[in-house]
C-alpha cells in the first residue's frame, strides 16, 4: 500500500517536473511581457524534435546533440520573438494570445510536413532509456529520476541566473516595471528577445526529458495544455510556483487516475484550475493587485 | 463622395444610415433568396450544402463576437456551447420533441451552460478567463464521451431530418432557406442589441472595465447577460449544425474547433458584424479553395495532412501582424478609398503606436 503510493507519487512528480517547466517557460514570457505563448507546448516539440535530428539524423552524441538542440531552439525563440511578437508588442493582450496560437499551429503542421519528421512517432534513444533501479519494492525508472534531478538542477540554475548574474537582474527589473527600466538603460526589447530565446531553451529541455516517456511526434505539444492549469494553479507570474503548480497537478493526475473512475484522470487538471480560478484567483503564488484607471 | 446631414439623434443608431445601403442590402437579400435557382443544376447541392455551412458558422461567430468582439471576455472553450446545442436538439428530437420547442430548449439549456461558466468569468480576466473557458471545454468534451447512457458516448449520435412545423426540412434548399432564416433573425437580433443600452453597455465593458463601472454599469449581471446570450445564440447553431450533419460525436467538439471558431472572429474582423459573416465564408471556403488547389501543388506537399493548418495558422498570424482588423478591416479601407476617391490617404487608417499596457501595477 504504501509503495503504491510512493509509485504514484513518484510518477506523479516526474510527470509534474514536465509540466513544471513548460509552465516555467509561459511564466517567464507572461512576466517579462505579459503575453502568454500558447505555442509553449509544440516549442517543446520542435525542440524535441530538434534533439531527435541532432543525434539520429546527424549522429552527434546524445551529451552533444541535446544542447545543441537546445542552443538551437533559444536561437529559434528568439527569432520568433523578433519577426511576430516584437512588431505587435502593445496591442490588445489577446490579440497576442491568437498570435501565438497560429504560431503553435503552423509549427505543428510544418513539423509534420518536415521529411524525415512527419506525423510518425519517434522514440529520442537516451543513454538512461529503459533503466530500473529497484529500492525495497517500489521500482524507480531512471527516466522518471532523470526527469526529476534535471529540473531541479535546472531550477537552481536559472535562480542562480536570475539572482546573480547581470543580466537577470536586468530582467527581472524589465518584468516589474518595463518603463522605469527603458529609463535606467535596459535594452527592453533585447531583454524580450532573450527572455524568449531562454523560454524556447526551457521548453527544449521539457521535450528532451518529455521524449523517453511519450515518444517524438507532431501532436505531443498539446501536453502543454496541462502546462496552463500548472501555471494557474503556482500563480501565473510567479517561477517557482509554476514548478509548485506543475508538481500539483502531476500529483493530482496521478492519483485520480488510480483512485477515481476511468475518465478524470485527463480532466482532474482542468476541474483543479477551475475551482482555483473561482477560489483564489491569483493562484497560490500570486499577487493580488488592483488596477488604477 | 457622401455627406449624411444629420438633423437628429435617432439617425446614429438608425440601421440603414442612408439609401444606398438599403438599396445593396436588398439587393443581396434578393440575390440569397434567389440562390437556389442561380447554381447550375448539377452542382446545386453541393454549394447550397457550402452556403449553408456558411450560415450557421455565422451565426456562430456574431454568438461569439457578442462575447469577444463586443464585450471583450476571451473564450476559448466555444465549441463547448455548440456541443450543448447540438446534443440537446439531437436527445430531445429523439424523444419526440418538435422542432421549434428543442431548438428553443437549445437555446435555453446552453444560455444556462454560458451562466455557469460566466460565474468565475466574473472574477477572472484576460488570460485567465481564456483558460478556464477552455478548461470547461475539456471537461464539456469528456463528459459528452463518457455519458454512454444519454449521449452515446463516443459513438456518438444520429439525427432525423428536421419537421419544420409539419414540413419536413429534407433537401438541401430547404435547409439552406432554414439557416439562412435563423442566421437573419440572429442578425437583427444582435444588431439591435448592440445599439440599445444593453449593447452599449457591454461595448463599455469591452473598452474600459473601471470605467464602466464608473459609468454605473453593473459588471457582474452585464458580463453574464454577454456570456448566456452568446452561448445560447451558439447553441442555436450547434442544432443547426447537428441537423446538417446528421451525426455528432465528442470529437467535433474538441479543443481545435474552438480555435478554429475563434479563427472566424479574428480573421473576419474582431467587433464587427461584417467580420462574423466574413469570417464565417473565409473558414468554410478555404479548406475548399486548398483542396482545389492541391491539384496544382506536387504531392510531395499537396497531400500533406499538415498544408491546411499550416496555411489556417500563417492566415491568421498574417492577419494580426498586418491586418488588425481583419477582412472587414479591408474592405472599410477599400470602401474608403472609392468613396473619398481622389482624396484617400495612407495614413488614414495608420495604426497608432502603441506602448505596452502592464495589467499589474508597479
Amino acid at each position: 500500500m504504501l509503495n503504491q503510493l510512493l509509485q504514484l507519487a513518484l510518477s506523479g512528480v516526474a510527470v509534474g517536473c514536465v509540466y513544471g517547466l513548460i509552465a516555467l517557460g509561459f511564466v517567464l514570457i507572461y512576466k517579462a511581457t505579459e503575453t502568454v505563448n500558447f505555442a509553449q507546448g509544440d516549442m517543446m516539440m520542435v525542440g524535441a524534435f530538434a534533439a531527435l535530428t541532432f543525434t539520429e539524423i546527424l549522429g552527434f552524441p546524445f551529451w552533444l546533440g541535446v544542447p545543441a538542440a537546445i542552443l538551437a531552439m533559444g536561437l529559434f525563440g528568439m527569432l520568433i520573438e523578433k519577426a511576430v511578437l516584437s512588431p505587435i508588442l502593445g496591442q490588445p493582450a489577446f490579440s497576442i494570445v491568437m498570435v501565438t496560437i497560429g504560431l503553435g499551429t503552423v509549427l505543428r503542421g510544418v513539423v509534420s510536413m518536415v521529411p524525415g519528421w512527419g506525423t510518425d512517432t519517434h522514440a529520442l534513444a537516451t543513454p538512461y532509456s529503459g533503466q530500473v533501479v529497484n529500492f525495497g519494492e517500489v521500482v524507480l525508472s531512471i527516466e522518471q529520476l532523470t526527469i526529476i534531478a534535471d529540473t531541479a538542477a535546472l531550477c537552481l540554475v536559472l535562480y542562480l541566473f536570475f539572482r546573480f548574474t547581470r543580466i537577470g537582474v536586468a530582467m527581472q527589473a524589465t518584468s516589474q516595471n518595463q518603463l522605469a527600466a527603458y529609463y535606467m538603460g535596459i535594452p527592453v526589447r533585447r531583454i524580450n528577445m532573450l527572455i524568449w530565446g531562454i523560454s524556447a531553451a526551457v521548453a527544449a529541455f521539457a521535450g528532451v526529458l518529455l521524449a523517453p516517456i511519450t515518444f517524438v511526434h507532431a501532436n505531443m505539444g498539446f501536453v502543454g495544455l496541462k502546462a496552463f492549469p500548472a501555471a494557474v494553479v503556482g500563480g501565473f507570474g510567479s517561477v517557482p510556483g509554476a514548478i509548485v503548480g506543475g508538481l500539483i497537478i502531476g500529483l493530482v493526475e496521478s492519483f485520480a487516475g488510480f483512485y477515481l473512475p476511468e475518465g478524470f484522470k485527463d480532466i482532474m487538471a482542468y476541474i483543479v484550475v477551475l475551482l482555483v480560478l473561482v477560489l483564489r484567483p491569483s493562484g497560490l503564488f500570486g499577487e493580488t493587485r488592483n488596477k488604477k484607471v | 463622395m457622401r455627406f449624411i446631414f444629420k438633423t437628429d439623434y435617432d439617425q446614429d443608431i438608425r440601421l440603414f444610415k442612408h439609401g444606398g445601403t438599403k438599396f445593396w442590402y436588398g439587393l443581396l437579400a434578393l440575390l440569397l433568396v434567389a440562390m437556389p435557382w442561380l447554381v447550375g443544376e448539377d452542382m446545386r447541392d453541393y454549394y447550397l450544402a457550402q452556403l449553408g455551412f456558411i450560415w450557421i458558422y455565422s451565426i456562430i461567430g456574431l454568438g461569439l463576437m457578442l462575447l469577444t468582439g463586443f464585450t471583450g471576455q476571451v473564450s476559448l472553450g466555444h465549441a463547448a456551447f455548440l456541443a450543448v446545442g447540438a446534443y440537446t436538439e439531437a436527445i430531445l428530437q429523439k424523444h419526440g420533441w418538435p422542432f421549434g420547442a428543442s431548438l428553443t430548449a437549445a437555446f435555453v439549456l446552453s444560455g444556462v451552460a454560458g451562466i455557469v461558466i460566466g460565474l468565475p468569468a466574473l472574477r477572472v480576466k484576460g488570460i485567465y478567463l481564456a483558460i478556464a473557458t477552455q478548461a470547461f471545454g475539456f471537461i464539456v468534451e469528456e463528459i459528452l464521451a463518457r455519458w454512454d447512457s444519454v449521449t452515446g458516448g463516443n459513438e456518438g449520435l444520429h439525427l432525423e431530418h428536421i419537421d419544420f412545423f409539419g414540413f419536413p426540412i429534407a433537401s438541401e434548399a430547404d435547409f439552406y432557406f432554414l439557416s439562412l432564416g435563423l442566421l437573419c433573425v440572429v442578425l437583427i437580433g444582435t444588431v439591435n442589441l448592440m445599439r440599445s443600452p444593453t449593447g452599449r453597455a457591454l461595448v463599455a465593458i469591452r473598452d474600459s472595465e473601471i470605467s464602466a463601472q464608473s459609468m454605473g454599469i453593473n459588471l457582474a449581471r452585464y458580463k453574464t447577460v454577454a456570456f448566456a446570450l452568446s452561448a445560447a445564440i451558439t447553441g442555436v447553431a450547434g442544432a443547426l449544425y447537428a441537423h446538417k450533419l446528421q451525426f455528432i460525436s465528442p470529437e467535433q467538439f474538441s479543443a481545435l474547433v474552438s480555435i478554429q471558431l475563434l479563427m472566424i472572429i479574428f480573421i473576419g474582423g474582431i467587433g464587427s458584424f461584417h467580420g462574423a459573416i466574413f469570417g464565417a465564408i473565409f473558414v468554410i471556403s478555404l479548406p475548399e479553395a486548398i483542396s482545389a488547389a492541391k491539384d496544382w501543388l506536387p504531392p510531395s506537399i499537396g497531400g500533406q495532412p499538415g498544408l491546411e493548418p499550416t496555411i489556417f495558422g500563417l492566415i491568421l498570424v498574417l492577419f494580426i501582424l498586418f491586418e488588425p482588423l481583419g477582412i472587414y478591416g479591408r474592405w472599410l479601407k477599400v470602401r474608403t478609398y472609392f468613396s473619398l476617391f481622389p482624396f484617400y490617404r495612407r495614413a488614414m487608417f495608420k495604426r497608432q503606436k502603441a506602448y505596452m499596457k502592464s495589467e499589474r501595477l508597479r
